[in-house]
């Protein structure tokens, strides 16, 4: 299973470490499965979770899928700039989520994204919605997890088809067994592991390069260009490694990307849904707001204290054809074998794992749960019963992951597929927000203008992206600037496909005839009474504590500005 | 949730108790026998600490998160 050309090496106890990981979450699995029988147990995981478990279970499907090793990568590339993904370009959303867009999720009673879009604009919008999302999410599961699988083989020198079976059929086990509930209680774990496993990284770093102060004169003494402030160098498009400008980072990211992402990507979402009241449902994003500002302490820090401690990583192209050459790919790794002892580093390499996994169980979970209720359940003239939807749910699971073991597969034999994919992911998410937040705060949005501004705003996203790939000139006008980079091309994409779906939607529906507002009732600001809060102390109150972590945001931002 | 269902937290206690357990113990072996893993800063001997606060938070959790019998007043909720 392992050779000589890993990067690191794993003793007994490690391996032992990384064994009983896997033991656990199996175990936690076939554990709950007693506790899941009706739909709303397998599907929602009961709506019995507290607002500590939704929130931390809400960051932890994020953290899956490259997040970790990928973004210190990219802190060892762009340096401090990578941050703005964990700050400006998530708490913001996160707040909007919790204050203004989770009580009409929660009160509507849907199980979905797409569920709410039916109730609000019918079915053409849900089943445009369901179909991409459940497309899109199954074939990032299979990129994921054959990302993991080649981290695998570089990091541990682990045999690809062994990773990929291994940890998929655990995800699958366990997904199978007790549902969303047994999903979300092992996201909760693998919250704790990836914490505890990768936080000795920063500790041991900052001690080696002497502070942050030390740090940083490192970094300009190993190489040009300012690389440890947030917002001084995005005032022109070339002064900074990403070639972005700040109103790509402000309106891009921040307001249109990150907003789509974390208010409507049902991955997410979900696990929001499952909190056991309202107040419980608001307060979950808030604390995973919280959680979510510390993140670039395990995840931006090791690259940047990389940069100080370890310069001379290069790109992965120029690491392949270079003899003893490392990527900084492959930096958050090295910082590990770099720092941690026996024992150690079994555990930092149980937080790796626990990141794929916990992102991986949080796609077949939500792809279960889209499947049943939006797509197959509407096709279904005859009423089912309960159980019948609880086992086509457990075998959704099976499919999915199946489906997600193929794509990994041919990905293998076209990795350029995963470039495409990637970009159709992002395609989606952006017209997919102005479709629910003008739904959710302008009760004049009709039905047939919700399904034709997102039909539009995803069609006009994918016209940008092949426009710009036939003729490369293009990318001026899209990206406002012909230096910009892939990431800050997405960005503007993404901020011209809302704009596009917002302005469709506001046309069409001035045209055709609104739902009578009766029937809007939960679902559209202006028709909906919000229950009150004035009865709770002021520390018991979601807005106090929204505004707290909007304060310690702010003072990163000028800390670090 | 469940009133019977064993706590999460219950769960993350054992497993960073039996992790501190692992990681101390090799640290302290690491200590006393030096092995070949040449590690930045291995004098700080961060298994020793790092296992160590596992097992203490790890024992927190799993006491205070322990499953216990189900009372009276609780039983006559599941009966309703």
């Amino acid at each position: 299973m392992q050779n000589s050309g890993a990067l690191v090496s794993l003793n007994g106890v490690d391996i032992a470490i990384v064994a009983i990981y896997f033991l656990v979450v199996l175990g936690i699995g076939f554990y709950l499965k007693r506790f899941t029988k009706t739909g709303n147990d397998f599907f929602m995981a009961g709506r019995e979770m507290t607002a500590w478990i939704a929130g931390l279970s809400f960051v932890a499907a994020n953290l899956g899928a490259l997040e970790l090793m990928g973004w210190a990568a990219s802190a060892y590339q762009y340096g401090i700039l990578a941050t703005h993904w964990y700050w400006i370009g998530a708490i913001p959303a996160m707040l909007f989520l919790a204050i203004i867009m989770m009580p009409f999720y929660y009160i509507s009673k849907t199980h979905s994204v797409p569920g709410y879009l039916q109730l609000r604009f019918g079915d053409a919008s849900r089943t445009l919605s369901a179909l991409c999302f459940g497309f899109m999410t199954v074939l990032m599961s299979g990129i994921n997890m054959y990302s993991m699988a080649l981290v695998m083989k570089v990091v541990l020198g682990w045999d690809i088809n062994f990773s990929i079976w291994v940890s998929s059929i655990t995800v699958a086990l366990y997904v199978f067994a007790g549902g969303l509930l047994s999903a979300i209680f092992n996201e909760v774990l693998q919250f704790m592991l990836i914490w505890l496993g990768a936080l000795l990284v920063p500790i041991i770093g900052m001690i080696e390069a002497g502070g942050w102060g030390k740090m940083v004169a490192k970094i300009h003494e190993n190489y040009q260009g300012d690389f440890t402030h947030l917002w001084r160098s995005i005032g022109s498009f070339s002064d900074n490694p990403m070639g972005i400008h700040w109103t790509g980072i402000v309106f891009g990211l921040g307001a249109i990307i990150s907003m789509g992402y974390w208010t409507t990507d049902f991955l997410v979402v979900q696990r929001v849904l499952t909190a056991k009241d309202l107040r419980s449902a608001k307060m979950a994003p808030i604390i995973g707001a919280g959680f979510k500002m510390m993140v670039p302490l395990i995840v931006i820090l090791p690259g940047l204290l990389g940069l100080a401690v370890m310069p001379g990583l290069v790109g992965e192209s120029q690491a392949v054809v270079t003899a003893g050459a490392h990527s900084y790919n492959e930096v958050l790794p090295l910082m590990m074998a770099r720092y941690l002892g026996p024992g150690l580093l079994g555990l930092g390499i149980t937080a790796l794992i626990a990141g794929f996994m916990s992102g991986m169980a949080g796609n077949v979970s939500a792809f279960a749960t889209v499947w049943t209720y939006d797509i197959y359940k509407p096709l279904r003239k005859k009423q089912m019963s309960d159980a019948h939807f609880v086992k086509v749910g457990r075998w959704t699971t099976i499919l999915g992951v199946l489906v997600s073991i193929g794509t990994a597969y041919l990905v293998m034999q076209f990795a350029s597929i995963m470039d495409y994919v990637q970009a159709l992911f992002s395609f989606f998410i952006a017209p997919l927000f102005g479709t629910v937040l003008l739904g959710m705060l302008w009760k004049r949005a009709t039905s047939a203008g919700g399904f034709w501004g997102l039909l539009a705003g995803t069609a006009s996203s994918i016209g940008m992206y092949a426009w710009v790939k036939i003729d490369p000139a293009a990318l001026r006008i899209i990206a406002l600037s012909p230096n910009a980079k892939a990431m800050a091309e997405n960005m503007y994409r993404a901020l011209w496909s809302c704009l596009i779906c917002f302005a469709v939607t506001i046309i069409v529906s001035l045209f055709t005839k609104p739902k009578p507002e009766s029937e809007l009732n939960g679902l559209v600001r202006s028709c909906t009474v919000l229950p009150s809060e004035k009865h709770l102390k002021l520390v018991q109150r979601p807005i106090f504590w929204a505004g707290v972590v909007c304060a310690v945001f702010i003072a990163l931002n000028v800390i670090f500005w | 949730m469940h009133k019977k269902m064993i706590s999460i937290w219950f769960f993350i206690g054992a497993l960073l108790t039996v992790y501190g357990v692992l990681i101390f113990g090799a640290g302290i072996y690491d200590l006393i026998v030096p092995g070949k893993h040449n590690v930045v800063l291995r004098e700080l001997h961060a298994g020793v600490w790092w296992g160590a606060l596992l097992i203490v938070v790890g024992l927190v959790y799993t006491i205070k998160f322990r499953p216990k019998k189900v009372d009276e007043p609780e039983k006559k909720d599941e009966l309703k």
